[in-house]
């Protein structure tokens, strides 16, 4: 099994924890965290098919690695809205 | 490949952790090792960038802001949950999560083979962007669009946070005051720091153009700066109507979408650049986004203004 292989796999089980924790935890925060772990598999599945295009000198494709930075940021602004959120229902 | 197998095996360990967990802080606790962890996966996925921004980001100012989430929902937790699973709902819960697990597993084994790549077109135009780290080149010049609309994302997401204000503190200060202890450890460790963890950001930032590093990266630091300043009460974070603030939060955007347009009148196209001015114009723009980004990034963590603009 190649390394991209093996972190693929990783990424399908992080994904599947995720999901279970945002369907069963009943408190809204646990969700949140759930929800970022999903989003954690989808990046490294994204940073494993990269790691596959390795070519022309480089370790990785790096346009999926871009994207990732890309995603990493944004899901940091759509977990600070919701944490805002969550603190202002329960105030 | 010894070492990438108990690696992900812990990094899975440890997501088991932050579901498992009964407490919730010591679920967070969980999820910032997670991100460390991820970052070492990062390292071995060879893409250092994303492993720098996977320790800044998604560990370490994610899990910042969890944490404070945590405790100030500890005492109301138990009343703010929702409803809870029966025993067979949870069951269902778990073959669904496994099927979606499977399937991607399987798309995983089944990928394509030889694995489709746009590295080669990055190198062949990497010396026409004046850049030495592909994935700089990537973000600020084939997909500059995407960057663009992600640090806009950021400020609407601070927008959105900023209109949870109550009425009496609306446009005031983020979060409690904290006040230095002049005695105090945190105090003194803030002092020490936050100088040199400022230089450390602008490095990260200024070597992106040519090694792992970048703006997102650098501004992440600065802003993990400006928070542990605050927290030290070495200085109060800045009321949300202040101009000056204000215009540091759009300077950013402003001057990313002005050399966009530009690239209209000049390269044929948004956001291109004509080649001789690449580096610099790329530059033009990194500058003034980190320094937007940072700010944006901080505020984010601060939260809705909770006190008076006047008071």
């Amino acid at each position: 099994m190649t390394g991209a292989t093996l972190y693929g796999l990783c990424a399908a089980v992080l994904v599947g924890l995720g999901l279970f924790g945002l369907i069963v935890h009943p408190q809204p925060l646990r969700k949140i965290l759930a929800f970022n772990l999903i989003g954690s598999g989808v990046f490294v599945l994204f940073g494993a098919v990269a790691l596959r295009g390795a070519a022309a000198g480089f370790g990785g494709d790096p346009v999926p690695q871009a994207l990732v930075i890309t995603g990493i940021v944004v899901a940091f602004a759509a977990t600070a809205l919701a944490v805002a959120l969550l603190l202002r229902l329960f105030r | 490949m010894a070492f990438d197998t108990g690696l992900a095996v812990v990094v899975l360990g440890v997501a088991v952790w932050t579901i498992a967990a009964r407490k919730t802080v010591a679920a967070v606790a969980g999820f910032v090792a997670f991100g460390l962890l991820l970052a070492l996966v990062w390292v071995r996925l060879a893409a250092p960038d994303v492993a720098l921004t996977e320790a800044a980001i998604g560990s370490g100012v994610t899990g910042g802001l969890l944490l404070g989430a945590a405790t100030r929902l500890r005492r109301i937790e138990p009343s703010a949950a929702g409803e809870t699973l029966g025993i067979g709902l949870k069951l269902a819960a778990a073959v669904l999560c496994i099927l979606v697990a499977t399937g991607i597993a399987a798309i995983v084994l089944l990928l394509p083979e030889p694995a489709p790549t746009l590295a080669p077109q990055v190198a062949k135009n990497l010396d026409r962007t004046g850049l030495g780290n592909p994935v700089t080149a990537v973000l600020m010049a084939y997909r500059a669009i995407d960057t663009l609309l992600e640090v806009v994302v950021l400020l609407l997401a601070l927008v959105g946070i900023w209109s949870l204000a109550p009425d009496r503190a609306w446009g005031g200060f983020p979060g409690a005051r904290h006040h230095a202890d002049s005695d105090g450890l945190l105090a003194f460790v803030a002092q020490l720091l936050v100088p040199i963890g400022i230089l450390v950001g602008i490095h990260i930032f200024w070597v992106g153009s040519t090694a792992p590093g970048g703006e997102f990266q650098g501004a992440t630091i600065l802003a993990a700066m400006w928070i542990f300043a605050v927290m030290a009460g070495l200085l109060d974070t800045p009321a949300v109507n202040r101009r000056w603030l204000r215009l540091l939060l759009v300077i950013g955007p402003a001057v990313f979408l002005a050399i966009g347009l530009a690239g209209f009148a000049v390269a044929g196209g948004f956001l291109a650049y004509p080649e001789a001015y690449a580096k610099v114009m790329i530059l033009t723009i990194e500058v003034p986004v980190t320094l937007s980004i940072a700010a944006t990034l901080a505020l984010l963590v601060a939260g809705p203004p909770e006190r008076p603009p006047n008071g």
